[in-house]
């Protein structure tokens, strides 16, 4: 671990912002910045996040590093800051890890068909309210990784869940619900993360609330798929 | 963008068991066998309490239908070897998922029982073995009797070391089922906004009351509430 001096910061400053003028400074030294990953700095892209403290994404609930603001530490805290620590996410340098494994969880089945041509009127399939609401709450997912980084299993199972639970809950997503299940699944466990033991370090840690429900409807559809067509994902694997 | 993964196993059963949802579903199952089996134990050696007469008729009448006593004894065997093994195989997963440790981390918004697990759960075998041993086998049994279950447990327990060890070992095993029985739904893919709160709290009133109910045995004897009869001493 090394240690750096954050001076001149302001209780307003974001977190990441707070780094930018650390790094300014030790550019400006000559020696290499903090590597940290960022992009839309308003807590919508999932690119941010690291521990603080041994708390993925810092100490306030519901938000993201980059949504975290200086006015959440006192003046002269130490910090600990560590990147994501899990086998299917790298390290590419200091806070930065390769979370591909996301993305190729989501390239096995995270999608649906949709026919080419005219787009659908928007109110021609109908979605009962409470199916609507769990979709939403699910597709809040950014893929940030903290639900894998304060995992004790290191389990990606609440994001998978999320991605399984906002499709397959919806009409549109019926087509693939049994395959999808299946594929992620697959992907998931090729990729090395854990299994879920139901500990709920995730579900705290997740900046969008995404609760652990979403584990549940994934174990139910992953089990009753393959309880169904087992051989189906050979078949279908082109 | 490396390529998806291709199915594993080529023997459909096998790929059945080798997804970690599978495999976690059958400790949730087996779990809740076990569960189903301390439920038993426990309403069956309250029985202590009315009497030697009582507990040793009832201790006879287990023995004496030997269908039955066996079936139960294998399907137990089967649950525990099964429970074990899968949980043997996930654990194994989770030391390979993370091979660098934080230097620091907060586990502040989940149980200790959920987190304990693993560790709960070897000491709660050693224990069983311990318990056969000493209770159903007599190996390790002072004054083992073969018929006269009542004065087992009372020689048994009046030994102090004997006594708090089987406290401390019940007390694992409630933690262990307070996060087991409350995981049950949920692995199996059922959670609900108003049912799963009631179901996670009623795993915790049941793992108190279970604790309460084993503990109440040795505490029992050492208080002289249980004693033994005339007859058999
Ligand atoms: S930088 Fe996009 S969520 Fe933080």
């Amino acid at each position: 671990m090394q240690r750096y001096e954050a001076k001149d910061v302001s209780p307003d400053m974001s977190f990441l912002e707070m780094l930018d003028v650390v790094n300014e400074k030790l550019i400006a030294e000559g020696t290499a910045p903090i590597t940290f990953e960022h992009d839309c700095r308003e807590g919508i892209c999932g690119s941010c996040g690291f521990m603080i403290n041994g708390v993925a994404h810092g100490p306030k609930s519901g938000t993201t590093v980059c949504q975290l603001h200086m006015r959440s530490f006192k003046d002269g805290d130490e910090l600990y800051l560590e990147p994501w620590r899990a086998k299917a996410f790298p390290v590419l340098k200091d806070l930065m890890v390769d979370r591909n494994a996301f993305d190729r969880i989501i390239a096995a089945g995270g999608f649906i068909t949709a026919r080419t041509g005219s787009a659908q009127d928007a109110n021609s399939i109908p979605v009962p309210k409470a199916y609507a609401d769990r979709a939403m709450d699910a597709a809040a997912c950014i893929g940030c990784g903290a639900c894998v980084a304060s995992c004790p299993n290191a389990s990606a199972a609440l994001f998978t869940g999320a991605k399984i639970s906002h499709l397959g809950l919806l009409p549109q997503g019926q087509a693939e619900r049994d395959r999808r299940a299946l594929r992620m699944i697959a992907q998931f466990s090729s990729e090395l993360f854990g299994s879920c033991t139901n500990i709920g370090e995730c579900e705290a840690a997740c900046p969008k609330h995404i609760s652990l429900s979403v584990i549940a409807q994934m174990n139910g559809d992953y089990l009753k798929a393959s309880v169904r067509d087992r051989g189906a994902v050979k078949e279908s694997s082109d | 963008m490396s390529p998806t993964a291709a199915a594993g196993s080529s023997n459909r059963a096998l790929r059945f068991f080798e997804a970690t949802i599978v495999k976690k579903a059958v400790v949730a199952v087996t779990g809740l066998v076990l569960f189903g089996f301390v439920t038993g134990h426990m309403l069956g050696n309250l029985q202590i309490f009315l009497g030697p007469e009582r507990l040793n008729a009832y201790a006879a009448f287990l023995k004496s239908n030997l269908e039955l006593l066996w079936g139960a004894r294998i399907t137990l065997l089967i649950s525990v070897f099964a429970h074990i093994f899968f949980t043997i195989q996930l654990w194994q997963l989770k030391n390979q998922a993370r091979p660098v440790a934080y230097v620091k981390k907060v586990n502040s918004h989940s149980s200790a029982a959920s987190r304990t697990m693993y560790y709960s759960g070897p000491v709660i075998l050693a224990f069983v073995v311990y318990h056969l041993l000493h209770f159903t086998v007599g190996a390790v049994h002072p004054h083992f009797s073969e018929t006269d279950v009542y004065s087992n447990v009372v020689y048994g327990f009046l030994q102090l070391p004997v006594a708090l060890s089987y406290m401390v070992a019940v007390g694992l095993l409630c933690m262990h089922l307070s996060h087991g029985i409350a995981s049950i739904p949920q692995t199996l893919g059922f959670n609900h906004p108003v049912h799963t709160p009631k179901i996670k709290a009623a795993a915790r009133v049941i793992a108190t009351l279970y604790f309460l109910g084993y503990a109440s045995i040795p505490v029992g004897v050492m208080t002289g509430i249980i004693r033994l009869s005339s007859m058999s001493l």
